[in-house]
């Protein structure tokens, strides 16, 4: 790991130098998205990345730690997500068989001398389980953490992750203070499906991530499926913005275009008419209702299109 | 106050011309106008601005506005008043520089230039741009048009000007088949992009007007229309899905805290044993898994009556995104008289084909097709007496009009005595409540009252269930 060349992972050069580092880890990043991660590294502050399911925000986390050449560090947030899973946890088992294998050494009598050496013993970091955030706080290496979903979590957690967001510390009440030796790269997403608290967002950056405009996400997709066609991908990209305009629970997301682009690939299509539609449309569309409203509004374009030509 | 990062001792930004008038000064202002127009923007947040503008390369404005926008603005509605009040914080100060040093335009060379163009081609390059969305043809294009349909000074007001110079150049989003087949204005052109051109257009007539009086106009505060983010009744329908969902979660996890912990519960054998540490492995101290708690039951009211039609729509959706949220969801809707919609919407996953099934089937109307609020609350009473109890949430969508006929506040009272927790919905400005007909107040007394009809609106009567419970 140390291998890594320090100087690229602790300052880009340019908003410009990130964007290309970005794109030479295979994303493709937007006006503002390589902006804020340059500021990211530079100023080390969190940043908070809000945006529809499926934009890219984890994806934003996983290229980032390429380009740096930083180990990423990831937290699921879920409901009920509590300290022991997300900070540290006391390995017990370790510490009872510590507790049980100093008092048997004494043929079963308690050497009350060895206490002291016993309790010192047991609340080091030996003992100690580190869960992620920990990880991230005490690697010897930069890394890039991240808090997926942080708007599933109880908003008890939210303010426990303020102290380790501003100072990039954490306090275990047996050890002491554990400082980060290493300032990492922090991004936190969200799918706005709550407001998070404003203690929060003051400390961090903000970035919005929207589905790309029709000619990014051609980008998009011309990079991870270079053999497609260009009349086809740029059809693809007209029709997936056409279904996110309609009124869908799951609207498709970037990932699903490229899967769709590699579906379309496969079967060697060379158009998307209304039967090639039909056929595949369920890689980016996933529910019934969906499905019924998509090939009815869609198709019927896709059909006009067709006959017009 | 928290550090703006960075190593402390470090200077935040080598910023130029310091003092009053100089960046640091305009940094401020703008500010104090982010505040004015309703964002919080707070010291450490003002500190943070600074360091990122130290970061950046000024010569670009979009990295300039992105890097403020990153530090200043933390959520989509705040970002997107950020962007109207940056663009007018600097058209501002840009314009009030130039009337101080007297710079003006010439604009003798483009009069020149209109006497040999052609107007309908003018019309056709103007729809193309506005087609593709190229903001710098626009905003050039905007210049020529005001320079070719303008009439001498205009009318004076802003507003009238613009719509004038759009109708003349035949901008519309409908399908306008009278027109030649390639003709860019034939299709219909998107309705956002003919926004963003009326901006350009009211951009370069406030220049002009400006250039003309030689003074800046008193600034014009955002209004209600000019904040809310661009939205149609699509993302309308979604935006009441989200605003649900948060529902769910609060409704879900409330009273949580308040029942605390009690009889019978599970102990959690890994924190037990945990804490049994600190007693030399002897668990002396249980502890106990936190409590699941227990699913909300709760039943919808919704009044479908012509009094309340435009509203009646955003109900439905409220009513179908709940469905989709709740498993114990009972939902009712009424004229005269009451019925029960739950299976039409267990049955029905697509929002339109329900809402046509309602208006089909539900028989809500009698004989004059008005509401009737009290044989409305006698029928319920009778429907659920029996399931009412106070882990019950009643919520009532209605304008609460009752056409002159009994309010009968009492059944409403006793279904709410038996609820645990009622809440109104009003789709009415809360200005109209109490006029004419309608009984709110009477009703209120029992009940939590809210004025919705919009999405923010309900959104805000989430937040009202998030507040920590009084009682």
């Amino acid at each position: 790991m140390s291998g890594f060349d320090t100087n690229l992972s602790q300052s880009p050069e340019g908003v410009d130098a990130v964007a290309a580092g970005l794109r030479a880890a295979g994303y493709l990043a937007g006006g503002s998205t390589a902006l804020v991660s340059f500021l990211a590294a530079k100023l080390g502050k969190p940043v908070l990345v809000e945006g529809p399911a499926g934009v890219g925000k984890t994806e934003l986390a996983k290229a980032l730690s390429r380009y740096l050449g930083r180990r990423l560090v990831r937290l699921q947030c879920y409901e009920g997500l509590d300290e022991a899973k997300a900070l540290y946890e006391w390995n017990y088992r370790k510490q009872l068989l510590r507790i049980q294998a100093g008092t048997a050494g004494e043929d079963g009598v308690r050497d009350e001398t060895g206490w002291d050496d016993v309790q010192q013993d047991i609340f080091s970091e030996e003992f100690l389980l580190a869960r992620p955030l920990m990880t991230a706080i005490a690697s010897p290496e930069p890394v890039v953490l991240l808090i997926d979903e942080i708007d599933k979590t109880d908003q008890e957690f939210e303010a426990m992750l303020l102290e380790l967001l501003s100072d990039f510390q954490i306090s275990i009440p047996e050890m002491g203070r554990v400082e980060a030796r290493t300032r990492p790269v922090v991004l936190l997403t969200s799918n706005n499906t709550r407001e998070l608290t404003e203690a929060l967002k003051r400390r961090c950056l903000y970035l919005w991530l929207d589905y790309p405009d029709l000619e990014h996400e051609l980008e998009i997709v011309r990079l991870h499926c270079p053999e497609l066609p260009e009349t086809v991908a740029r059809r693809l990209v007209e029709v997936v913005g056409m279904v996110r305009e309609l009124d869908l629970r799951k609207p498709p997301s970037i990932a699903e275009s490229i899967d769709w682009a590699r579906a379309l690939l496969l079967l060697g299509a060379t158009d998307i008419d209304p039967a090639t539609f039909r056929a595949t449309m369920s890689v980016i569309v996933k529910h019934r209702a969906d499905l019924d409203t998509v090939a009815e509004r869609v198709g019927v374009k896709l059909e006009r299109a067709a006959s017009a030509a | 106050m928290t550090s703006a990062g960075g190593p402390e001792g470090r200077s935040y930004a080598p910023v130029p011309a310091r003092g009053p008038g100089g960046f640091d000064g305009r940094l401020l202002e703008l500010t104090e106008e982010l505040r004015g127009e309703g964002l919080a923007v707070g010291t450490s947040e003002l500190l943070d601005a600074f360091a990122a503008l130290g970061e950046i390369g000024w010569t670009e404005q979009s990295q300039f506005k992105e890097a403020l926008a990153a530090t200043l603005a933390k959520s989509p509605e705040a970002r997107h008043t950020f962007e109207l009040v940056f663009e007018r914080f600097f058209f501002r100060a840009v314009e009030a520089e130039a009337v101080r040093q007297g710079v003006g335009e010439s604009v003798a060379g483009e009069a020149g230039q209109m006497l040999s163009l052609d107007l309908e081609e003018l019309r056709r390059q103007i729809a193309a741009a506005v087609r593709d969305g190229s903001e710098s043809a626009m905003r050039d294009l905007a210049r020529l048009a005001i320079a070719a349909f303008a009439q001498g000074e205009g009318s004076g007001v802003l507003g009238v000007d613009v719509q004038r110079i759009r109708r003349a150049l035949g901008l519309r989003s409908e399908p306008q088949p009278g027109l030649p087949a390639d003709d860019p204005r034939r299709p219909g052109l998107p309705r956002e992009r003919v926004r963003r051109f009326e901006q350009h257009l009211r951009r370069e007539l406030e220049r002009a007007m400006i250039q003309r009086t030689a003074s800046l106009p008193p600034k014009r505060p955002l209004t209600e229309l000019d904040r809310a983010l661009p939205s149609g009744p699509i993302q309308d329908l979604a935006a009441v899905h989200r605003v649900v969902a948060q529902l769910r979660r609060r409704l879900a996890t409330q009273g949580h805290e308040r029942r605390g912990r009690r009889r019978h519960a599970h102990v959690d054998v890994r924190r037990t044993m945990r804490a049994s540490l600190q007693t030399g492995g002897v668990p002396i101290d249980l502890r106990y898994r936190p409590r699941r708690p227990r699913r909300p039951e709760i039943f919808v009211v919704c009044d479908v009556s012509t009094s309340v039609t435009s509203a009646s729509t955003f109900f439905l959706s409220v009513l179908h995104a709940l469905h989709d949220s709740f498993r114990k969801l009972r939902s009712f809707v009424f004229i005269e008289r009451i019925s029960e919609v739950t299976e039409v919407f267990e049955r029905e996953r697509d929002f339109r084909a329900a809402s046509e099934a309602i208006s089909r089937d539900a028989g809500v109307a009698d004989v004059s097709g008005y509401t009737d609020y009290g044989r409305v609350w006698t029928e319920l009473l009778e429907l659920i007496e029996d399931e009412l109890h106070p882990r019950a949430t009643v919520i009532v969508l209605g304008d609460a009009r009752t056409n002159g006929r009994p309010p009968r506040e009492d059944v409403f009272g006793a279904i709410c005595a038996r609820a645990g927790r009622t809440f109104w919905l009003n789709p009415e400005p809360r200005l109209y409540w109490d006029y004419g007909d309608s009984v709110i107040s009477s009703y209120e007394r029992h009940c939590t009252a809210f004025e919705c009809w919009r999405t923010d609106q309900l959104e805000d009567f989430v937040k009202a269930l998030t507040a920590p419970a009084t009682a």
